[in-house]
């Protein structure tokens, strides 16, 4: 599963193995297009579904419904005729839709008629004084031990923020006998009154009872503050305390794990390499790349299909799979096109399963306190640059992301922006009294993993490459 | 911090942590066995010495960066564990040749 690509090219390759690549190459494959799936994980699921093929978490009623859903479509990618590489890096994807992949330390080069980007989301910066100290990690990270190697927290655990993800995890952290101290639940509450006039969507939505339930399950067990703001970790060198304040009262609990969770936005770095065009979202606060109605994007033959293409979910990720693959048959094997569902019937799957998500998205839409931070809070982990650094590069000169490199170092570290871009975005928008759109995002570019100067150097080489560099 | 669930079954390996012999699953990756062993697996970082640990293990954020067989610098939460892997905590900067 992680040998080096068998062709030169493809008719499509699909970047990640989460619900929307997964859709989007049982699709592709299934129309008879030469399929080439990648994935960086060592198994299929991509987060949502992460290590569906090998979890120890045998007792099926622990992760839920939502998670084995996902066997179908993995069985259906692995009985169809598409090349999967499991383990992949994917470094470079050029407006040529050449693609630059590591695997197992060597790189290779394939080309693609079409490119289905399934890159899917990562967690919202969650910028707070004390986020860098050991004993400080995403409600993802947990999740992600809990279904790969059914670890759970056993010692003093605090989970703050909001959103779905972070009561299913809380849910599945208790069904497998985990520790969870407190729940910090950071909703903002004029939140409930705005998202009221998308409540009858969501109360009729897939999500409703399902979210209820679960949130009485945890709530039987652990106890939860509501209405919290201020939040701060400290430590000597790691965790020691979590204080935050509700209800005009500072507290300070003990604590060795706090599990952060502010919602999820799309994963952009390697569309935006590839010179993808993306804007800003008002309502998901996040960079989104524009996109016709088939997930087609600013640069011919590249689609994002999934969380990647703005966040939707699992359920709306399959169904975007689907349609992005489809777009690539009708145009490159029209015939095979009608053996699928008809375009108008997945717009109305997808219609279907969006409902709900304005709710919330509006719910819960993050706190300017937890997302514009201020102070020696850290924006950027890698280059460890905090908030007053940010606004005082700012006021000697600093016009944008991509100046604040030359003034701080920020995201030119080993991330390349992933833990600071939205944060640093925000920041110096307000720093200058403009719109995030106006002041942009970092210019990103390959390679968007970091790979070794040796691998690169062992790529083969045509004659034009050399005399493009050597003199003489 | 971490604990496994009785009901993990998977098989156990042996890796090598600073050359001390730590206890693995098959299908662990190399971040979460560290997490798992209860060792203290902080790594200092490059920039002013800071300790980490592991914050997204879903290979986004870098604190996970550590030596593996040699090499400087990996994600250790993309990776996963085999018998006799040696890992190394990375201490400040990644040696040059590493």
């Amino acid at each position: 599963m992680n040998a080096a690509p068998q062709r030169d090219a493809y008719d499509v390759v699909v970047i990640g193995a989460g619900p929307a690549g997964l859709a989007a190459t049982a699709t592709a494959s299934a129309a008879g297009l030469s399929t080439l799936l990648l994935d960086e994980n060592p198994g299929p699921g991509g987060q949502v579904w992460r290590a569906i093929a090998s979890t120890p978490v045998t007792a099926r009623d622990q992760l839920g419904a939502d998670y084995w859903a996902g066997a179908e479509l993995v069985g259906e990618v692995r009985s169809s005729k598409a090349e999967i590489i499991h383990r992949a890096t994917v470094w470079s994807l050029d407006r040529h839709l050449e693609i630059g992949i590591s695997i197992g330390g060597a790189s290779a080069f394939v080309k693609a008629r079409r490119v289905i980007l399934a890159t899917g989301a990562l967690e919202r910066p969650f910028p707070i004084p004390g986020w860098t100290l050991p004993g400080v990690m995403t409600a993802g990270a947990a999740q992600t031990m809990l279904k790969s190697s059914a670890l759970v927290p056993d010692s003093r655990t605090v989970i703050s923020g909001q959103g779905p993800l972070l009561w299913l995890l809380a849910a599945q952290i208790l069904r497998l006998g985990g520790r969870i101290d407190r729940i910090l639940d950071t909703t903002e509450r004029k939140n409930y009154l705005a998202a009221l006039p998308h409540a009858f969507a969501f109360v009729t939505s897939a999500y409703f009872t399902k979210g209820l339930a679960m949130m009485r399950e945890v709530k039987a067990k652990v106890e939860v503050t509501t209405g919290v703001t201020e939040l701060a970790a400290a430590g000597e060198g790691r965790l020691a305390s979590v204080s935050y304040v509700a209800g005009n009262h500072r507290e300070t609990i003990p604590a060795d794990l706090l599990l952060l969770h502010q919602g999820v936005v799309p994963n952009v770095n390697l569309a935006m390499a590839a010179g993808v065009e993306h804007r800003w979202d008002n309502l998901q606060l996040c960079w989104s790349p524009a996109l016709d109605g088939n997930g087609g994007t600013s640069v011919e033959g590249i689609a994002i299909a999934g969380d990647g293409a703005g966040i939707s979910g699992a359920n709306a990720a399959v169904v975007r799979g689907r349609i992005a693959a489809r777009g690539a048959v009708e145009a490159l094997a029209p015939a095979a096109a009608a053996k699928l569902s008809p375009m108008a019937a997945l717009h109305a799957d997808l219609a279907k399963a969006e409902r709900g998500r304005a709710f919330l998205d509006t719910l819960f839409r993050p706190a300017r306190q937890f997302r514009i931070p201020a102070g020696d809070t850290i924006v950027c982990r890698c280059e460890e640059v905090t908030a007053r650094d940010i606004v005082d590069a700012v006021a000697i000169g600093a016009t944008g992301p991509n100046q604040l490199k030359a003034y701080r170092r920020t995201g030119m570290g080993p991330c390349q922006g992933r833990l600071c871009g939205l944060t640093v975005t925000e920041l110096m928008a307000e720093a200058r009294g403009k719109t995030p759109q106006e002041i942009g995002y970092y210019r990103l570019r390959a390679p968007v993993k970091p790979i070794t100067l040796a691998e690169l150097a062992a790529m083969p080489k045509t004659d034009d490459d050399v005399k493009a560099v050597v003199r003489g | 911090m971490f604990r496994r669930s009785d009901q993990d079954r998977r098989p156990s390996l042996q890796i090598f942590v600073d050359g001390v012999t730590v206890e693995a699953r098959e299908g662990d990756t190399v971040s979460a066995a560290l997490l798992a062993s209860g060792r203290d697996v902080r790594r200092e970082t490059a920039v002013s010495g800071a300790p980490r640990l592991p914050y997204c293990m879903m290979g986004v954020c870098f604190d996970c960066l550590v030596t593996i067989d040699g090499v400087g610098n990996r994600q250790g939460c993309l990776v996963p564990v085999a018998a006799g892997m040696q890992i190394e905590i990375q201490k400040g900067k990644r040696e040059i040749g590493r």
